[in-house]
């Protein structure tokens, strides 16, 4: 109880709706950052970001409706590296292949720039203790089973959520 | 000229992006006695505002954040 306590720990309390690999990142850096400075943690994954909670992450990128995607080449000489290339967006959206392209030229250039990988990250959340709710309510949409899931998850709803985040420090949406 | 610290152990994070430096750092730090020193070096840009929120946030003491050879160099005592 964070607030309740004046000794305890701060508490950060995240929502994580977006499963697409570049919005994957932003909960899982905040999560694995609060748990290293000490803090308490727990992320909501509901909507789309349960699937962050699936044991084989397939999180793809896709430049349809990121019209600002900066996409450059992780390989080459440093001037073509250096490159960004403009990506019309809905024409290549529609190119067959384009999405696992962007998808594995994203992973390779966070590869070669030191990011860890998102597979990485969750694990040490996991490591840190960081409380990982999956949204009952988006499994029973999708028709997810619980051992869809991590067995270090736990399942739950807006209340539970709402329940946590009442006494964070700092609550965020992505 | 500054004083030598000495570190009981070093962490090298170099080529490592936000948020693996804290994260590591904050790994090591429980692998030392408290009173003892952690050297942490890192290439990112982003460490030594990073390493001061570190620092604050969880207590352990900032001892000296410098560059040396274009890299970042921490040393940090283990408080608690």
């Amino acid at each position: 109880m964070s607030k309740s306590d004046p000794n305890a720990p701060k508490r950060l309390a995240l929502i994580a709706s977006k499963g697409t690999l570049d919005w994957a990142y932003p909960p899982f850096i905040l999560a694995s950052a609060a748990g290293a400075m000490g803090w308490e943690v727990g992320v909501f994954f509901t909507f789309y970001g349960l699937t962050l909670l699936k044991p084989q992450l397939t999180a793809a990128v896709s430049p349809l409706g990121n019209p600002a995607m900066p996409m450059k080449m992780p390989f080459g000489p440093e001037g073509f590296q250096n490159i960004n290339w403009p990506m019309p967006n809905l024409l290549m959206a529609n190119v067959p292949g384009f999405e696992g392209l962007a998808t594995t030229l994203m992973k390779q250039t966070f590869h070669n720039k030191g990011v860890a990988t998102i597979e990485e990250l969750r694990q040490m959340c996991v490591e840190m203790d960081v409380r990982l709710i999956g949204c009952q309510m988006t499994m029973d949409v999708f028709g997810f089973k619980r051992e869809d899931f991590i067995k270090e998850c736990e399942i739950g709803g807006a209340a539970t959520f709402l329940e946590y985040a009442s006494d964070a420090d700092v609550q965020l949406f992505v | 000229m500054m004083d030598v610290i000495k570190e009981d152990q070093v962490l090298d994070c170099s080529g490592m992006l936000c948020p693996m430096p804290v994260v590591k750092t904050s790994k090591a730090i429980k692998t030392i006695d408290v009173g003892q020193v952690l050297k942490m070096i890192s290439t990112d840009p982003g460490a030594p505002p990073d390493m001061e929120a570190w620092s604050r946030q969880t207590g352990n003491e900032l001892l000296r954040s410098m560059q040396e050879d274009g890299k970042f160099v921490f040393f940090i005592r283990r408080v608690k």
